[in-house]
């Protein structure tokens, strides 16, 4: 099949980060693809993206303000039409970099927290950064930026949503995204420690739907469907390769943060040489799971299989040790019971990402 | 309902889409591609016209029924309002 055009660039350009999330999603393999590329080659980027119909991009990492070249990248997603967002911590916060972004054309702002409280940041991400992060939120709607509080949700501190939802209120924010966290990278690891509890879910999602309610047309509230307690997988990124294309730091071409993980399938990385355009076109592996040719059945011939594409790909081969199978947390996977036992993982110490000779 | 004078909001912009020849009316990390008629209207949100003053342009211009071009105005502009997307 022909390619479906992308309408998002998921820009990774950097795997540094001052935090150590527990849930973070890049790879816990990230270090086999952080060196980075050049400023000149991101722009390439960015221009291939803008030709190939992108017209939304994210800067996203690691944390993305430690590349010092993030407002030229975010003049030239700009001026190509693109709408920009930042996807950030807020750490290190400094007010002259936010200005200078708006001023090149930022639009809009994610700040992510890990909780309601100061505590959470040092208990889930091993940084006492919460008053960074409230600057950053109270920087950005100065600034005119649109802003979104980002929160994972986890069996930690999934009873805070009310403080959440009231943090969020206080600064001013355009949308709440309440992530349940999806078990990839180090919230793989740590799932044990982080899986919810369907009782917890259900009086988050309660409080989700009524403040969504109350704050229609003022804050849009998300609340992202925790897969391990559903009877369908997520329609994990729209589809593989299909509205989302993203790039992380070395330049490799991937359809989502964990893909990497799939050993058995290669990508490719941008260059000179070879176009984001023609990557996009003619790599195997982003082929490997385009449109529904790949499927097994219950999928093949299920009514749901343009709905939620089989889910996670990248699911299917941490759990099952084959990306082709349908995602285990389909209720009609073969293999349903897979979800089943890693909701009941016990839980042990945190992996923190990034700290030294725990990382793989 | 919206405001007297609806305006697109800050966090919203349109851009002409040249794949689709359509607009675009694009917010954070979404998008919504508009037929022409919902883009005639959006255009017109830009704080200075009332409701009515933006039913009487379009009105004028094609020469539809006032009647049916205000429901679809109204229709627009609470489906947007919902979203954040007019102030």
């Amino acid at each position: 099949m022909s390619a479906p055009r992308p309408y998002t660039l998921i820009a990774e350009i950097t795997y540094r980060c001052p935090l150590h999330c527990v849930y973070c999603s890049n790879p816990t393999s990230y270090r086999e693809h952080a060196s980075e590329m050049k400023t000149d080659d991101w722009l390439r980027v960015l221009d291939e993206a803008a030709a190939l119909g992108v017209v939304q991009t994210h800067f996203t990492g690691g944390e993305p303000l430690a590349r010092s070249d993030l407002e030229a990248l975010v003049e030239r997603a700009h001026a190509r039409g693109m709408y920009t967002n930042l996807v950030t911590s807020g750490v290190p916060f400094d007010r002259a970099r936010f200005e200078a972004l708006a001023a090149r054309g930022l639009d809009h702002v994610q700040v992510s927290f890990q909780g309601a409280d100061a505590a959470s940041s040092r208990n889930f991400a091993d940084a006492d950064v919460s008053d960074q992060k409230l600057a950053a939120a109270r920087a950005a709607r100065e600034l005119d930026l649109a802003l979104t509080v980002n929160v994972v949700l986890h069996r930690g501190n999934l009873d805070q949503v009310p403080d959440i939802v009231a943090l969020a209120e206080r600064l001013g924010a355009d949308r709440l995204e309440l992530a349940n966290v999806q078990f990839h990278g180090f919230a793989f690891e740590n799932r044990g420690a982080l899986m919810p509890t369907r009782e917890g879910l259900e009086r988050a999602r309660d409080v989700a739907v009524a403040a969504k309610e109350r704050l229609r047309g003022k804050m849009d509230v998300l609340f992202v469907k925790p897969d391990h307690f559903s009877e369908h997988p997520r329609a994990c990124m729209d589809g593989w390769a299909r509205r989302f294309v993203q790039v992380i730091p070395d330049g490799t071409v991937v359809p989502c943060h964990a893909a990497t993980t799939i050993r058995s399938l290669e990508f490719e990385r941008v260059s000179a040489e070879r176009s984001l355009g023609e990557i996009w076109e003619t790599s195997p592996a982003l082929a490997a799971f385009r449109g529904d040719a790949w499927m097994p059945e219950p999928c093949r011939s299920c009514d749901r299989k343009a709905i939620d594409f089989g889910g996670c790909r990248c699911q299917a081969y941490a759990l099952l040790g084959d990306a082709a199978l349908t995602d285990p947390a389909c209720r009609l996977s073969p293999q349903n019971d897979a979800i089943a036992r890693a909701r009941e993982e016990l839980p042990r110490r945190f992996l923190f990402r990034g700290l030294a000779d725990k990382d793989r | 309902m919206s405001a007297t004078h609806p305006k697109l909001a800050r966090r919203a912009r349109l851009r002409f889409d040249e794949r689709e020849q359509k607009h675009m009316l694009l917010y954070p990390e979404r998008g919504l591609l508009l037929n022409a008629s919902a883009a005639a209207i959006v255009e017109l949100c830009d704080g200075t016209r009332t409701v009515d003053e933006i039913v009487e342009a379009l009105a004028s211009a094609s020469g539809a029924p006032r009647d049916r071009i205000a429901a679809d105005v109204a229709a627009l502009l609470a489906s947007l309002g919902d979203k954040g997307l007019v102030e």
